[in-house]
């Protein structure tokens, strides 16, 4: 045993007058998300209250939306069950549209073109990105909505027998497929963006291990970018469901909203929360108001809770890698 | 065997070199002929480009079958550049350029109709950084290239034995073939990069300072390696380190560039590089007068 060990000695790092003021800045302007995210909460806790207090947790369950006799609140049914459902339908669609063509143009514009060929399509991207949702939609329910339509019928005719392709109604139009797609391809530049980032830091010697021996260029991506970027892509198409959940106008004006829980993709009758609030919000009542308020601290908790999942599946698949 | 470097006609040559034993009866003839005739890998009149810098002037060599050469010359004298003209891995830098023939069993490397792929499954290579594979274990690094090209293998395990004993491994990593490559420690891990280009049984290894980043113990082992693989391949290595140059090769290959384009000052017998070099300039940079 040693004897004779000394005390620990506590190190001051004394922090010089420009690198105090900086410190505070810093800390004042992340305090400053915070208190905004908060805030934001809070209040739609503070005006929503009374909703969950009288219909508790089936307002999230329930699909039924009637405010009945204006003058008497307790006359009331709200839940936004199918607006929820409805809302991760379509982002999931969105998603599953838009990650293969993500992946695909992240890969062309790192390995594949030319570097002149490349500042364009980023540029594309970007404008693609920066384009107003309501182009998007109005975009959509022109041109998208009647190719739609008759690509629906199409599978409907070939793949009825399964239960999301089926369509009783024969109506289908406004369908959450269209919504879904619309929205893929509004969060394509977001993925392909986050994607295209990590796949640029792949290891240029790995890369390099892999082509010489006698990899294509296919394998080697497969072998060493793929792997390497995969974390950074779950956090990118995270990225993407984020807006695609919380997208309002787009689907405002492509999805055909019915208070029922509907899993029949092709069918002119979807839900969707954002959606729901700017149909509703103009000629509200009171009571209304704020089940508005509600719905969309739900919608907020709900996108929360998905980047809180996406940090958690990114730092995860970070440690293996 | 300080008495072969003759003090006489190079009086300003100080510093000692030991130089090895000639390991096989090698004539330096051997870096002029033909690979027409002979096989092996021969590169004639090569240039190279990185956009409009040129980096290599005019290189012709020739690599004999089953031999070792080694690359010599200071930092930014295009040994490296060279050695990936040789298995056409320059070609992978944005607007590099090449001219010039690489021969390899008597035909252009650069040909139109050869499938650059082909190429490098048949001639391998190591970098200076041991570069194992992350995402897989010891075992599946090894045969990474069989699954890169597609090639078919009806005994792995028996291939994987193989490799890594001619990588002087095995013994080293035979009970833990499923833990990561990664795991290893520099010189393994630059074995294992070995074996893994061994599994592809080419018959050209180029190996780019593959012993930089290692310890001199770890380096030993690589030498050792090198030599043993001699007997089946031909190999190429650009090293900075003298010494190794002098253990390993057969023949020495030194690149000097005077602020322009690389070129190729002399190539000869190991032995005659480091006891009596042609030229005044590699007399100086073998013996640790500039580089």
């Amino acid at each position: 045993m040693l004897t004779n060990v000394p005390d620990k000695r506590s190190i001051e790092n004394n922090l010089t007058r420009v690198d105090k003021v900086f410190q505070n800045l810093v800390t004042l302007g992340a305090f400053f998300s915070m208190v905004v995210l908060a805030a934001i909460g809070g209040f739609l806790l503070y005006r929503g209250f009374e909703i969950f207090k009288d219909f508790g947790f089936s307002f999230i369950t329930s699909s039924k939306w009637d405010i009945g006799d204006p003058e008497d609140t307790s006359t009331a049914i709200l839940g936004i069950g199918a607006m929820l459902v409805g809302s991760i339908i379509t982002a999931i669609i969105a998603v599953v549209i838009s990650v293969p063509f993500a992946v695909a143009t992240a890969l062309l514009i790192e390995f594949y073109v030319p570097g002149w060929i490349k500042t364009i399509l980023v540029s594309i991207l970007d404008l693609v990105a920066a384009l107003p949702s309501v182009v998007f939609g109005i975009w959509g329910y022109a041109v998208l909505l009647p190719l739609v339509e008759d690509w629906s019928v199409t599978i409907e005719h070939y793949l009825g027998w399964i239960p999301i392709f089926n369509v009783p109604s024969e109506i289908f139009g406004r369908s959450p497929l269209l919504a879904g797609l619309l929205l893929g391809l509004m969060i394509v530049p977001i993925i392909t963006s986050v994607a295209r980032e990590v796949y640029s830091q792949a290891p240029r010697d790995l890369i390099d291990a892999a082509s010489a021996l006698g990899g294509t260029r296919w394998g080697a991506l497969r072998a060493v970018v793929l792997p390497f970027g995969r974390s950074g892509l779950v956090g990118g198409t995270m990225l993407g469901l984020g807006r695609a959940l919380g997208e309002t106008v787009a689907v405002y004006l492509t999805l055909n909203l019915v208070f029922e829980i509907n899993f029949k993709i092709l069918a002119s009758a979807g839900g969707n929360v954002a959606s729901l609030i700017a149909t509703k919000f103009g000629e509200a009542t009171a009571y209304e108001l704020k089940a508005l308020m509600a719905a969309g601290l739900v919608l907020f908790l709900v996108t929360l809770l998905v980047n809180f999942g996406a940090t958690m599946i990114v730092n995860k698949s970070r440690k293996i890698v | 065997m300080d008495s072969q470097i003759n003090e006489t006609t190079r009086p300003h040559i100080t510093a000692k070199v030991e130089i090895p034993e000639q390991r096989s009866k090698l004539h330096t003839e051997d870096l002029q002929v033909d690979a027409a005739s002979k096989s092996g890998l021969e590169a004639r009149s090569v240039h190279a480009w990185f956009d409009k810098h040129h980096a290599l002037a005019d290189i012709s060599l020739h690599f004999p079958k089953n031999t070792v050469t080694g690359l010599i010359g200071p930092s930014g004298c295009g040994k490296s550049t060279f050695l990936r003209l040789l298995n056409r891995m320059h070609e992978f830098i944005p607007r590099a350029a090449m001219a010039g023939e690489v021969l390899f069993a008597g035909n252009d490397i650069y040909d139109p109709g050869v499938n650059p792929i082909d190429i490098r499954r048949r001639i391998g290579m190591v970098f200076q950084k041991p570069n194992p594979f992350p995402a897989m274990n010891i075992g599946e690094n090894v045969v990474a290239g069989l699954k890169l090209s597609r090639v078919k293998t009806s005994n792995k395990d028996a291939l994987i034995e193989d490799c890594l004993t001619r990588a002087g491994l095995w013994k080293e990593v035979k009970d833990r073939l499923g833990s990561a490559g990664g795991s290893l420690s520099g010189g393994q891990q630059q074995r294992l990069c070995i074996a893994r280009a061994l599994a592809l049984n080419p018959e050209v290894l180029l190996l780019d300072e593959p012993c930089s980043a290692l310890d001199p113990g770890s380096t030993l082992r690589v030498e050792e390696t090198i030599v043993q693989l001699s007997a089946t391949m031909t190999i190429v290595i650009v090293t900075h380190n003298m010494q190794q140059a002098a253990r390993v090769s057969d023949y020495c290959a030194f690149f000097l560039s005077d602020g322009g384009p690389g070129q190729l000052v002399e190539a000869d017998l190991t032995t005659n590089i480091f006891s009596n070099p042609s030229d005044s300039r590699t007399a100086d940079y073998v013996q640790g007068r500039f580089g």
